[in-house]
């Protein structure tokens, strides 16, 4: 039984039918990477286990409950975190306001009315909030404006507000997209570290075949909506029916 | 102190100062001269100062920190003085139960408003506010003064009469709005030379009020609460995905504010004794937006400086007429001075709201950050030049 | 059901008001993504047009008449317009007779002019700045203009009739086979009606039948996309807002004969215009006219005096009700599409 179970999930657009029935588990303190080419139904997926999309059919069940028909902020509070494409941050606050933000939300729940305390008064959250910060490499920037930072950094600022919430699963979309090689190594070592710091199930999804590879544990293949197969990286590599998915774009690389 | 970060502490003690010697710093002219009617030491217009500050600093609680621009919130200044009046009516003239009354009905208001409004967001949000302050409106002006439940006294506006039933009322105390009686029309006139100053019960008590919740402000913006509420402006969908229900937030925010306006419009009728619908108009919610942006949106003291200015000018600007303007320009030859004051003529007195517009307008044209941002630029400025010339003096040598 | 149909009647010139200006909002919006709160105060300048033109139109020359006295036994002074020593006090009597009408031609130019004017001149720098930067510049535009013409033309509303020919009224009963004077309509808002009607279908078939329109329905549902084929949209939104402007400004023009215009008329407009827009379905045109022409309507029958009586004063808050209720439960409108202005 995996910390997250995907049974029989649909999704339809309109004529699109995005997800067909789609079979996912994801075992505790893995790394599973779901690759696919374009247009196969990732981002859908992502998207039904956050709760951005209510999938047709199927259930999400994390942790032994369903995560079906909560809101975004319910299923992060779950243990659920999320790190998009291009790295959503509050970009008019600065870089240790960001991770504060996490933190208070760790210990305070989605809603808590404490107009009259002072974010500066709360030593423990601070003292948290610094610590993630440094472990992201990224002590030194605690009071420039986030919007301000280089990708590579605001990639490490969303990671940190992730982490510091200490998901039970971290969901990674294409968190190396557009990145220069020398940003995706980075990138790479900074969540093989993460990895080897703490108990954290990762998911990512990936175009990025040297990022997977570097990785993941266990990936499965997702094509028009369905998975094709899934397996350790190394079966994965060579199998037949992955390379007609790919057709064409393995053939390019 | 006081739970405050240094700077801001500084910034409170400076308000405070300031405020308590208004009536000297407002009236820098002598009585006689010429310039007495730049003067804006008087009652009545120190009163309303504090006043829309108080209604500023609370708008700003909503859109400085959360983005939200409400485009209705002169419904809830309007419910305030309502209630202060209905206090007055029922109870007596004591300011203090009238005054809490319109806190508490423009908060239950604005949870009324903000509940549906906040589904939306964005310009969605602009215009459901503004449906609901001209509804409100609508409803004061004639729906709720029927024969049969009169409860804005319409166009006339409600107002105390001599047959309302006041139980607390007893002879001695003032006709008049009071604070366990002392009269709000009170006023001890100090001359000093050619001068003369005014100290205003009414004044100080505003006053009084205007520090207590500009402190409030300032503990809501640097709370966890006042971050969350800037994160919501920043990103509210990081927020959603950080495990943060936006909504409540934005709510409380919403609802803070009204109870800011409320409790402007209740000072506003202890003032005042009088409570029209006219108070509740969009041009009226349209003037706390200006403030608020004119001093500078998301800043502390931005709302309080554009509440002064805005009042300020319009209180001089309404009361220049050509005689004043022929005045001024008399040392002039006479064509240009009719010209000069052809020209000025459609900005200053009735035509005050033109100059408001056009003020509006430049503003968010050049200035979108507001007096406070034009300070730090015009000192930004001034330090780089000082700076520049440090630098080339050491320069200098080595080339 | 006689005054069933009156109510509907009665609905329909105020609808079609909203419905036009719903109309130019709802391009605007929808092409150049600006809120524009000025639009209700293009209504007033149009308005104003024909005030503009009934004066001109008047101006007239003082003249001693010695044949008669007034009563103090003075000569009597008597004003002549200059048309009517022009054209003669017949023809001449009529053109100012007719200046609600004539001056549709001088408001399409001007209007066009001013459209071209502020989006050139203001909106257009305005484009990438937040909504909430544009809601107030517009705003603070509004406020700018409807002071200008205060300035000219005072505070107080300005009569200006529908020429004599058409200020009758219709039995319309006798049509349906009713008695006599149970249905009566003014000629004038059957013109209304039928005028906002011709302009509604004119924009209609202009965004539906030529390339330019198709252009601008591309660039309304995406603008990006339409950018990158390496089509000037610009130059043709410029043009939209011109005809949006000139679509408010003739509403105005004919409305006056309904109701004296004054220079607050724009903002009164302006408030229920948007309220019809979001209605109807932020970005969707049909959805603005449908919206217009239900609130209209809803809003002659919340004036009856049975419903008024029954609830006091629920002609003055039915549409913010109606507003609510759809906003609560349908949140993009009647006709709206996702994700349009929901940021």
């Amino acid at each position: 039984m995996g910390i997250l179970e995907v049974k029989g999930v649909s999704k339809r657009f309109g004529g699109l039918q995005a997800l067909g029935n789609v079979n996912l588990s994801i075992a505790e303190n893995t790394v599973h990477a779901i690759i696919g080419p374009n247009g196969a139904g990732k981002s859908t997926l992502l998207n039904c286990l956050v709760g951005k999309l209510i999938p047709d059919t199927g259930s999400v069940m994390f942790d032994g409950q369903s995560v079906l028909g909560r809101k975004p902020h319910e299923i992060n509070q779950m243990g659920i975190s999320r790190v998009f494409q291009t790295p959503e941050i509050f970009g008019d606050l600065t870089v240790l306001e960001n991770v504060l933000i996490p933190c208070f939300a760790k210990r305070d729940g989605a809603f808590e009315l404490n107009a009259f305390g002072s974010v500066r008064s709360q030593a423990d959250i601070r003292e948290r909030a610094e610590q993630i910060l440094l472990d992201v490499n990224m002590q030194d920037k605690g009071s420039m404006h986030a919007a301000s930072l280089s990708r590579g950094d605001k990639r490490r600022l969303e990671m940190a507000m992730c982490l510091v919430q200490e998901p039970k699963l971290l969901l990674l979309d294409e968190p190396t997209a557009g990145m220069a090689r020398a940003d995706t190594n980075n990138t790479i070592d900074l969540l093989k570290e993460i990895k080897s710091k703490r108990d954290i199930t990762m998911a990512i999804i990936e175009h990025d075949m040297h990022v997977v590879f570097s990785l993941a544990e266990r990936i499965t293949v997702l094509a028009q909506g369905t998975p094709l197969v899934e397996d350790i990286p190394e079966k994965i590599k060579g199998h037949p029916k992955v390379q007609e998915a790919y057709l064409g774009q393995a053939h390019d690389e | 102190m006081l739970g405050l970060k240094s700077k801001d502490t500084t910034l409170l003690v400076v308000v405070a100062i300031l405020t308590l010697l208004a009536p000297f710093i407002l009236n820098p002219f002598p009585e006689n001269s010429a310039l007495a009617q730049f003067n804006a030491g008087y009652p009545d217009l120190m009163q309303r100062f504090v006043i829309y500050g108080i209604f500023a600093i609370g708008f700003n609680i909503l859109f400085g920190l959360t983005g939200y621009l409400s485009f209705g919130h002169a419904a809830f200044l309007g419910v305030g003085s309502y209630a202060a009046v209905w206090m007055f009516k029922l109870l007596s003239y004591n300011v203090v139960p009238a005054i809490m009354l319109s806190v508490i009905v423009a908060g239950i208001f604005s949870v009324l408003i903000g509940y549906i409004s906040l589904r939306r967001s964005g310009i969605y949000f602009s215009i459901l506010t503004l449906a609901f302050a001209q509804m409100s409106f609508a409803l004061a002006y004639s729906v709720l003064s029927n024969p049969k439940f009169n409860l804005t006294n319409g166009e006339t506006g409600l107002q105390v009469y001599a047959d309302d039933p006041q139980i607390f009322h007893r002879a001695g105390l003032p006709d008049l709005p009071h604070f366990f009686g002392l009269s709000m029309r009170s006023t001890y006139t100090l001359d000093v030379g050619g001068w003369s100053f005014d100290f205003n019960a009414g004044y100080y008590f505003c006053a009084a009020i205007m520090l207590v919740v500009f402190y409030l402000a300032i503990r809501i913006f640097n709370s966890p609460f006042g971050l969350m509420l800037r994160a919501v402006k920043s990103n509210q969908q990081r927020l959603n995905y950080t495990g943060l229900n936006t909504r409540p937030y934005t709510l409380a925010a919403f609802v803070i504010s009204g109870m800011y306006a409320g409790l402007a419009g209740g000072l506003l009728a202890a003032m005042d004794p009088l409570a029209g619908a006219e108070r509740m108009q969009w041009t009226a919610s349209g003037e706390v937006v200006l403030m608020t942006i004119l001093g500078g949106a998301g800043t502390l003291i931005g709302p309080v400086l554009g509440a002064g200015f805005i009042k300020y000018f319009e209180n001089i600007f309404s009361k220049i007429n050509d005689g004043v303007l022929h005045a001024w320009f008399a040392f002039l030859p006479d064509g240009l001075e009719n010209a000069l004051v052809a020209i000025i003529h459609p900005f200053v007195g009735k035509g005050w709201q033109l100059t408001l517009g056009l003020m509006f307008m430049a503003i968010v044209i050049f200035l979108p950050g507001g007096l406070v941002e034009g300070g730090k630029r015009l000192g930004a400025l001034f330090r780089r030049r000082s700076s520049d010339e440090t630098a080339s003096g050491e320069t200098k040598p080595a080339e | 059901m006689d005054s069933f149909i009156l109510q509907v009647l009665n609905g329909l010139d105020k609808g079609s008001a909203y419905a036009l200006i719903a109309l130019g909002l709802t391009l605007i919006f929808g092409t150049l993504g600006v809120v524009n709160f000025a639009h209700g105060a293009l209504f007033m300048i149009g308005a104003f047009c024909a005030v503009f033109i009934q004066r001109l139109l008047s101006l007239s020359f003082l003249t001693v008449d010695d044949t008669k006295k007034d009563f103090l036994g003075n000569p009597l002074k008597v004003e002549t317009p200059y048309i009517e020593a022009w054209f003669g006090p017949e023809l001449g009597g009529s053109i100012i007779n007719w200046s609600v009408p004539l001056a549709i031609f001088f408001a399409i130019p001007v209007m066009l002019l001013v459209g071209y004017v502020m989006e050139r001149g203001l909106i257009k720098h305005f484009y990438k700045r937040p909504h909430a930067d544009q809601i107030l510049v517009t705003f603070g535009l509004a406020i700018v203009l409807q002071e200008i013409i205060k300035y000219f033309y005072g505070a107080n509303p300005i009569p200006t009739p529908a020429p004599d020919a058409l200020a009758g009224a219709f039995d319309f009963g006798v049509l349906l086979g009713f008695d006599h004077n149970t249905i009566i309509y003014p000629y004038w808002r059957m013109i209304y009606f039928a005028f906002a009607g011709i302009i509604i279908a004119g924009v209609f078939a202009f965004l539906q039948f030529t390339t330019f329109g198709m252009v601008v329905r591309a660039g309304m549902a995406d603008r990006e996309t339409v950018g990158l084929l390496g089509i000037n949209i610009d130059k043709r939104f410029t043009l939209m807002f011109g005809i949006a402007a000139g679509v408010a400004g003739l509403a105005g023009v004919m409305y006056t004969p309904i109701n004296p215009p004054n220079y607050h008329m724009g903002m009164d407009f302006l408030v229920l215009s948007f309220v019809v827009v979001v209605v109807g379905g932020m970005g969707s045109l049909p959805g603005a006219v449908l919206a217009g022409f239900l609130l209209g309507i809803l809003e002659s029958f919340a004036s009856t005096t049975w419903a008024t009586t029954t609830i006091p004063g629920i002609n003055q808050v039915i549409i913010y009700l109606v507003a609510i209720i759809v906003l609560l439960t349908r949140p993009r409108g009647l006709l709206g599409r996702k994700g349009v202005m929901e940021e």
